[in-house]
């Protein structure tokens, strides 16, 4: 019996077909992604039973056709005709078509049939066809085309019953031989190549070797066979020129004239075509002067929402994590462990979750641009601008989303098919400058550029390390795509799809399936990261004499409670309160400083003072630099404890809502950078040059090991996010060096 | 005979020859652009390029590097 079998079944049809919502509402939420080595593509796969039956659903990629021209659409192609060693070959293949667009989406449906397996048409959106007056028989249609034929409405849920049944129906029965019939002279050439190939390729390959220029298939064969290959190719095609049937047309016209002779008998539609709603939306949406209009303005609204409306969010989950971090710290014993747990776990914890809100409110957005068809068109308004650096249109999401924080927007580059082009986006991102920057800039913008400036100063400056990012990422950008991306120019033909109104149950899915995807396999590297910096900057934890520094702690905060008890009652009495007192209250930031200083982290600043130097950098500011590595503004608390001034919460910087203590401590951080500098004879006379050096490098550096995570997590491979590293700190060091040598030759000439 | 890039918003042509790089011909084709069909220009994006056409119900955005392959001629 063949009902206890799972069957396998292969979801394939054109982008924008609803394709994902037909298997959505197949699958229901039964889903996993599956992965395929080498490659970026994912594909879901969804298990469910009808009838008594098992199905395993798999949802390919959108494509146009089955002439696969890069790896990421070979596996499709592959999939099909089971050569993945991961899924077995598909038992009914499942086409789903628009039943607006018939032609064109039967054309990759007239390829499905030439896999040799069996085939089921879902034509979908017929109540669209409807209104705009098209009829579809698909009784005849089926009888045209020799395969099963079912109308539905996926996002309704209708008609699925019916197909299912098609599926079961057709996986018993033999592929019909029915399929478009191609001249002679084409098949004559297939029969000597496959002669030639024998058993080694599919005749399903061949055919695409003979008729994909440049094709993938022609690149591995050539590959596997060299010129003895290439010369029969050459003239198979030359010959089928003679015969005027050249490749790749002889296909077009072929599948095409096959596919209209069954349209025509099955389908009537109005002689005048019918002004739709996407023709009347279109006059305004892709207009030279309002369309852009409206695109700035729902781009403002989206740029807005991630910063604005994820802020609640984020500072509640900051507000948690705090309080989680309070209550273990009271709970638990002092030492490694409990150092671990606080400020290792729970930090990194934290500092994964706090992305939540970003990510799901841009995947929000972009699942509704996308549904709604209007992705497209932005990618329309902004391809002339983004291909003077080399990218499409494609890239300009990504790249603002980026400004708010990398993560969200390098996940964002999933809409980019082309693999150069989303990498170029990937690596350039992080130099958008993201939102943890801004705490740096503040604090030393503060320091150093505030007093005795012009008002305007502070707001220049920043103006200016933001322009740093938009400048150097299109060039970089640019670079890439010359040299390491460059690759033949790709095809930038995008459809524009048909308007329609987005389902909030496939928009919240996106929503929650970026956040789930951000958390397990980037989650994991970021949290790795932190304990690892944790670890550097907590060992050793005991001095010369060997007593743990959390010990020393410990009292002295005993010592200075106690001491500031006393100062009160002096101050009150108006006595004069001893220096000793004073020292008294100050001393466990002291001994917290001098701790990191002796860690492992602190002593690699040390060691490596000698990189720092020519940036005007001394140790310590070089090892809160190396300690910021898990995230840019991780530097503002190391510089407090290194300061001796406690931790201190980097949202605290520059926003005059926080709390009396939060602003007194930072406060306190920008008194004690000042007075720390000018006690050295290069920080004190050159301060000015050095804050510059610092933000310089700030700006250019890629200090976040949450985007090197989800770079590796969006490229599946540890290559990429190495080489943004290093060619973003090379960049970073050599700004910095450059910011600091010129900003002393000013200092000296203005004396 | 023109180029499909010279064509101004509102024109409508009918497509002679497909001509470029293999892939660009090849999907051109298969998004149903190719000789004896009839086209219409839509839009210009900002700057002018890329252009916005429509085949039956099927709206593509073209560079116009890319539409310079496609001649036609105006209706």
């Amino acid at each position: 019996m063949i009902l206890t079998k799972t069957l396998t079944v292969a979801l394939v049809g054109n982008p924008n077909t609803g394709k994902s919502t037909l298997f959505n509402a197949l699958s229901g939420l039964r889903q996993r992604v599956g992965n395929f080595p080498g490659v970026t593509v994912e594909m879901k796969k969804g298990q469910f039973s009808a009838e008594g039956k098992t199905i395993d659903l798999i949802d390919l990629p959108g494509t146009y056709s089955l002439a696969a021209r890069s790896p990421d659409e070979m596996v499709a192609v592959d999939l099909l005709l089971g050569r993945r060693p991961e899924e077995p070959r598909p038992d009914v293949v499942l086409s789903i078509v628009d039943a607006t667009n018939l032609d064109r989406h039967l054309y990759l449906m007239s390829q499905l049939l030439d896999l040799g397996e069996p085939v089921v048409v879902a034509v979908n959106m017929i109540d669209a066809a409807e209104a705009q007056g098209i009829k579809i028989d698909c009784t005849k249609l089926s009888e045209r085309l020799g395969v099963p034929v079912i109308p539905i409405q996926a996002n309704k849920g209708v008609g699925l019953r019916d197909l299912m049944r098609a599926v079961f129906a057709a996986a018993e029965s033999v592929p019909s031989p029915q399929r478009p019939v191609f001249p002679e002279a084409f098949e004559k050439e297939i029969a000597a190549l496959q002669t030639e190939f024998g058993n080694e390729v599919p005749g399903f390959l061949t055919r695409r070797f003979l008729l994909d220029v440049g094709g993938y298939i022609e690149h591995w064969l050539l590959g596997k066979h060299g010129d003895k290959l290439r010369q029969k190719l050459i003239s198979a095609r030359q010959r089928l020129t003679e015969a005027g049937c050249a490749v790749p047309a002889v296909e077009t016209r072929t599948r095409f004239g096959w596919v209209r002779s069954a349209v025509a008998a099955a389908v009537v539609k109005p002689t005048v075509r019918p002004v739709t709603w996407t023709d009347k939306l279109d006059r305004i949406l892709t207009h030279r002067f309002w369309g852009t209009l409206i695109f700035l303005v729902v781009m403002f609204l989206m740029f807005q929402s991630i910063f604005l409306w994820a802020k609640p969010a984020m500072d509640a989950i900051d507000g948690v994590r705090e309080k989680a971090a309070k209550a273990l710290e009271s709970a638990m014993a002092p030492g490694p462990l409990q150092g671990l747990v606080v400020d290792g776990i729970i930090k990194g914890v934290g500092s994964v979750l706090v992305f939540l809100p970003q990510i799901m409110i841009l995947f929000g957005f972009i699942a509704v641009l996308e549904d709604c068809g209007y992705m497209a068109r932005a990618a329309f308004l902004m391809d002339r601008l983004m291909s003077r650096c080399g990218l499409s249109g494609k890239s300009f999401i990504p790249l603002l989303s980026s400004v708010a924080c990398a993560v969200p927007g390098i996940m964002a580059t999933r809409v980019i098919e082309n693999r150069r082009d989303r990498l170029a986006t990937i690596m350039v991102a992080p130099l958008m400058s993201c939102s943890a920057r801004l705490p740096v800039y503040v604090l030393l913008i503060g320091a150093f550029l505030k007093e005795g400036y012009s008002s305007w100063v502070p707001g220049f400056v920043l103006f200016g390390l933001y322009m740093i990012g938009f400048t150097v990422a299109p060039l970089v950008a640019l670079l890439l795509k010359r040299t390491l991306l460059k690759g033949a120019t790709p095809v930038f033909v995008m459809e524009l799809p048909a308007y329609r109104r987005p389902a909030i149950r496939s928009v919240l899915r996106r929503m929650s399936e970026a956040g789930w995807a951000f958390v397990v396999r980037a989650g994991t590297i970021i949290l790795a990261a932190m304990i690892l910096v944790w670890a550097l900057l907590y060992f050793p934890h005991t001095d010369a004499a060997g007593t743990p520094y959390y010990e020393r702690i410990e009292k002295a905060d005993q010592e200075a409670k106690e001491a500031s008890e006393k100062i009160k009652g002096l101050k009150e009495s108006g006595q004069e309160v001893p220096e000793e007192l004073e020292a008294a209250t100050a001393e466990p930031d002291r001994l917290n400083g001098e701790w990191k200083r002796n860690s492992l982290l602190g002593r690699a600043g040390l060691f490596l003072e000698p990189a720092f130097r020519p940036l005007g950098w001394d140790w310590k500011i070089g090892m809160a630099a190396l300690a910021s590595f898990p995230a840019r503004e991780v530097i503002v608390g190391t510089l407090g404890l290194i300061y001796d001034v406690g931790d201190v919460d980097s949202k605290a910087i520059g926003d005059d809502t926080a709390d009396e203590e939060a602003k007194e401590k930072a406060a306190g951080l920008t008194k004690a950078v000042k007075d720390d500098w000018s006690k050295d004879p290069v920080r004190g006379k050159y301060g000015v040059a050095v804050a510059m050096s610092l933000m310089v490098f700030f700006a250019l550096c890629c200090q976040c090991a949450s985007t090197l995570a989800v770079i590796r997590r969006e490229t599946k491979s540890w290559l990429w996010p190495a080489f943004t590293f290093t060619y973003m700190t090379v960049l970073a060091y050599l700004g910095a060096l450059l910011a600091f040598q010129l900003g002393a030759i000013i200092t000296d000439a203005v004396g | 005979m023109r180029a499909l890039s010279e064509l101004r918003p509102g024109a409508r042509a009918e497509v002679l020859a497909v001509t470029g790089e293999s892939g660009l011909v090849q999907r051109l084709h298969e998004f149903g652009l190719f000789e004896g069909e009839e086209i219409e220009v839509l839009a210009l994006a900002p700057l002018g390029d890329p252009i916005e056409i429509r085949l039956g119900n099927t709206r593509l955005s073209l560079r116009k590097s890319e539409a310079a392959g496609v001649s036609v001629r105006p209706l």
